[in-house]
């Protein structure tokens, strides 16, 4: 096993077209990495450029020590798990996960060995034989993860491997995964859009986008701290809660930071916050941290405007009297209903502020509702 | 467009079609059964006599078994030859990635409009210094001009369809370039290279201008100039001339039959991608 | 990828080297050849550089102009018919019932055969008043009494171009059933759905959708029936005298015929300039994309 590192990575495609920019990750040995962003944020270029199948304009790759940034993908010694599977169709499922051991002019019987002992953990024992056209999608998964386990790399590379199944496949085979990681130590990247399959793989989460690399940390920390105000709104379903608004000149001033009011719409807050740039702001709050009360009690007044039934919860969307729109999470009973006028309040301490003009997210905190 | 007096009429218009498209086949057979004289007296559509006389004639007298031969022989090695060499420069075209390849596309479909008849003399001039007139070598060079151009465009077409992403998979479990060229793609696209054969051979074998040109004799005449240029000694021997139509005809279409399916891919692939 | 390009160029050498060899060092040539005269029955006359002096001739040159006039009509008939019957063809292929595999093989053996066995097969049948053409015809009652097809010119184009679309309407419909095929069967049933019958479906989903190929199949045609040879060659021979004769033919004459080298290479570079206008034209029309681009 070994540690991936991309080291200030460029990838300008001939028509200009920028995939990533000084770009540096690193995925720890043994740890599973996972790169999530929207289609088109370079995450699975990141990856072809870590797997050598493309090459960089700018910048250094190594695995391990080695620097491989001028190598091909044979002597990367690197194991890869394509999204439609890239299964050999004239091979049978034995030949194909003996396909890199044999390349490499590997002794058969160490062949055969490994391959039936991968066989035999991932449950292909009895289509050994077969050809891939005749096995299910699950199956052409398993594959195609045994044929990268059959050649113990340094590294294996995930893209978007759970996107061509079924929802339950998805979840199952997701802990599979995750059991595989504890089982082999082996270091991973798992490039996928799915912010909720991230968040319950990954060591360690990196988010991507348009090629700029916004934030790298654990889930509980993007969760809970989201650099910018992107990383905020992509991480967590339903997606946070933005309301844009003022803050007001500093009203006082402290070791930690002044007091402003924050103004949006019908909201008025106290915050306590470093010197912000701009007095635009964008404040954030996660639908999972607005508690959904009868009317007069809370800060706003709302009316609901869609209830969904999720069985362990509720998900109600509502609107403010100005017109703003929020989604909250609340408990399965007592049942909302539509129309229905309810209050909307804050849980302290997890409302976030982020700059209106570059998203960063601005360090405040002991946030107080104002009197209305 | 599924009413039932639509369905029924569309039905009787395609029988109508297949038959117009088979009667000629149908005709020359009967006729190559007829005798002469009786070949343009109150023609009938079923045979009256059935003789073997032109067949007989066609390849006692004839020696039609010649071009037989030489039109295999020519239009096996050009098919053999372009596939070779067209197969590698398919791979390039469709896989790697350098400047100029637009350019050589376009060339390379350029080429394939060229009306033979503005190369005939040089090449005719050609051949002539080199000795080639009425030779083997003499038809195979001028046929690469349309089977490699063809040969290209067809594997070109098909190499791209199939996926990328095989050949990455084996490059990241270790293969070299060649190796994954042999061990994958050229196994996935076997069929594609065996049905642009098929195709290539048919050109090879019906094409006429070239043939006529730059043989002599019947020594080396190949199959449609062999026909084209039966001459009897008061008539046109129409007998044996369909005799031999129905002797050209036969293996293309026991060759067209099976491979119908390839056939029609081929076609396609090549053709609509431009 | 350096190394990539090289391998490219080197892979695509011998082929390139091949046609370029064969057919664009023949072509300059020619080009050569067409500013000399090279008269081979008048060796005396040596081979004198003549500029546009053949090219003057050309341009007036009845028998050329007439020739230039029987190409065009041959291939715009031809053209009509096939693309007409072959979009019936095509239709009908696109479907499934018993038999397809039958259907389609039958329709592809004209196509498969040598042109010239096609033109003999075309020319028997009309041949003499007693071919079966005329006994045909006659019987139906379409005609009164058996024509001599081939000794008038009008009569003559009839055989010619039912050779043609007969051997050719196979080639055409394949181009046009593998446009259909990417068309989206849910098209057809949104339209169903929304009360459009059969014909309105013909005239506002398939065809729009079918210009490509119809394009396409247009771009081969022409350029087929341009340079068509081996069927007139056969079938008529030109004749009667020179009235079926295509420029092909007409160069063909002049260059093995006449040996009339430089006059003969001329009238080449004009058929190939004519060629290449039209495939220009096409392409600029269509903007057919030239490879280079997948992903």
């Amino acid at each position: 096993m070994a540690r991936i590192a991309l080291e200030h990575v460029d990838k300008v495609y001939a028509n200009g077209f920028v995939a990533a920019r000084d770009l540096s990750l690193e995925a720890a040995d043994g740890e599973l990495l996972v790169l999530v962003g929207p289609s088109g944020s370079g995450k699975s270029t990141v990856l072809r450029l870590m797997a050598g199948l493309e090459q960089v304009t700018g910048g250094t790759i190594r695995i391990g020590e080695r620097d491989v940034t001028d190598l091909p993908p044979q002597k990367r010694d690197i194991a890869m798990v394509f999204q439609n599977y890239a299964l050999y169709p004239h091979m049978t499922v034995r030949e194909n996960l003996g396909f890199g051991l044999s390349i490499r002019k590997q002794p058969v019987a160490l062949i055969n060995e490994r391959v039936r002992m991968v066989a035999s953990s991932l449950g292909l024992d009895a289509m050994l034989d077969r050809k891939p056209a005749q096995l299910s999608g699950g199956q052409r998964q398993r594959v195609a993860l045994g044929r990268a386990i059959v050649r113990e790399p340094l590294a294996f590379l995930f893209d978007e491997p759970l996107s061509n199944l079924d929802a339950q496949l998805r979840v199952e085979t997701r802990v599979e995964l995750s059991r595989l990681h504890q089982k082999l130590g082996a270091t991973m990247v798992y490039v996928t859009h799915d912010q909720s399959e991230a968040l319950t793989l990954g060591d360690r989460i990196a988010v991507l986008r348009d090629g700029v690399l916004q934030q790298v940390a654990s889930p509980m920390e993007l969760y809970s701290r989201p650099a910018n105000r992107f990383v905020a709104g992509f991480i967590g379903s339903p997606a946070m809660n933005f309301i844009e608004g003022t803050l007001s000149a500093e009203t006082t001033g402290s070791e930690s930071g002044g007091r402003f009011t924050f103004k949006g719409g019908d909201l008025v807050l106290d915050v306590r916050c470093d010197s912000p740039a701009s007095s635009s702001v964008v404040l954030g709050v996660r639908p999972q941290h607005l508690e959904v009360v009868g009317d007069a009690d809370g800060m706003l007044r709302a009316e609901v405007t869609l209830v969904e039934p999720m069985g362990n919860e509720q998900i109600v969307y509502v609107s403010l009297s100005g017109g703003e729109r929020l989604v909250a999470v609340a408990p399965p009973e007592p049942p909302m209903k539509q129309g229905e006028r309810v209050a909307i309040r804050a849980k302290r301490d997890a409302v976030h502020l982020f700059d209106a003009k570059n998203g960063v997210r601005l360090s405040c905190g002991g946030v107080q509702p104002s009197r209305d | 467009m599924t009413l039932r007096p639509q369905r029924w009429a569309f039905g009787a218009a395609l029988a109508l079609l297949v038959l117009f498209t088979l009667f000629p086949f149908y005709w020359a057979m009967v006729a190559s059964f007829t005798p002469d004289a009786a070949l343009f007296r109150e023609p009938s559509l079923w045979p009256r006599t059935i003789i073997l006389d032109h067949y007989r004639a066609l390849f006692v007298e004839r020696d039609f078994l010649t071009p037989i031969r030489n039109s295999l022989v020519v239009a096996g090695t050009t098919t053999v030859f372009c596939l070779v060499v067209g197969t590698l420069a398919a791979y390039a075209l469709a896989r790697l990635d350098f400047k100029g390849k637009p350019a050589i596309m376009a060339f390379i479909l350029a080429v394939t409009m060229f009306p033979q008849i503005s190369i005939v003399s040089p090449l005719y001039l050609l051949l002539r210094s080199l000795r080639l007139i009425d030779t083997y070598p003499g038809l195979i060079m001028p046929y690469m001009t349309f089977a490699m151009p063809l040969t290209v465009w067809i594997l070109t077409g098909s190499i791209r369809q199939i996926p990328r992403d095989l050949e990455e998979a084996a490059h990241v479990d270790g293969a070299s370039r060649r190796q994954s060229f042999t061990k994958i793609l050229l196994p996935l696209a076997v069929p594609s290279i065996a049905t642009t054969g098929i195709l290539t051979f048919i050109y090879c074998w019906n094409e006429f201008l070239f043939a006529l040109s730059f043989t002599l004799g019947p020594e080396r005449q190949t199959v449609p100039v062999a026909i084209a240029l039966f001459r009897g000694q008061y008539q046109v021997p129409w007998g044996q001339i369909l005799a031999a139509a129905v002797v050209a005809t036969a293996p293309v279409a026991v060759m067209v039959l099976g491979f119908q399916r390839r056939i029609v891919q081929g076609l396609t692939a090549g053709a609509v991608k431009g | 990828m350096k190394y990539e390009a090289r391998l490219g160029w080197m892979l695509v050498a011998p082929a390139i080297g091949v046609i370029g060899l064969i057919a664009i060092f023949p072509l300059g040539w020619t080009l050569w050849e067409s500013l000399h005269m090279h008269e081979l029955r008048m060796p005396w006359l040596g081979n004198p550089f003549i500029g546009l002096g053949n090219y003057a001739e050309i341009a007036g040159d009845p028998r050329f102009w007439a020739a230039l006039g029987h190409t065009a009509f041959f291939t715009v008939t031809s053209i009509s018919l096939e693309l007409v019957i072959g979009l019936f063809l095509a239709l009908a292929m696109n479907r499934a019932y018993r038999g397809r595999g039958l259907v389609r093989a039958a329709i592809l053996v004209p196509w498969a055969i040598p042109t010239v066995v096609a033109a003999l097969l075309w020319r028997f049948m009309f041949e003499s008043e007693s071919g079966i053409a005329n006994a045909i015809l006659v019987d139906v009652g379409i005609l009164d009494q058996p024509i001599v097809w081939f000794i008038e010119t009008a009569t003559a184009w009839v055989p010619v171009i039912l050779a043609d679309v007969w051997k050719t309407t196979p080639f055409v419909a394949l181009l046009l059933l593998a446009g259909l095929q990417n068309i989206d069967l849910s098209l057809y049933e949104a339209a169903a759905v929304d009360g459009a019958n059969g014909w309105w479906q013909l005239r506002h989903i398939t065809l729009p959708l079918l210009k490509p190929a119809i394009l396409v199949t247009l771009i081969f045609r022409t350029l087929d029936g341009f340079r068509v040879f081996d069927l007139i060659y056969v079938l008529t021979g030109g004749g009667p005298g020179t009235s079926t004769e295509p420029v092909a033919l007409y160069t063909f004459n002049a260059l093995l015929q006449n040996l009339r080298f430089g006059y003969g290479s001329a009238l080449s570079v004009v058929i190939f300039a004519i060629t290449f206008g039209l495939a220009m034209l096409y392409v600029k029309g269509l903007g057919v994309r030239l490879g280079g681009e997948e992903r």
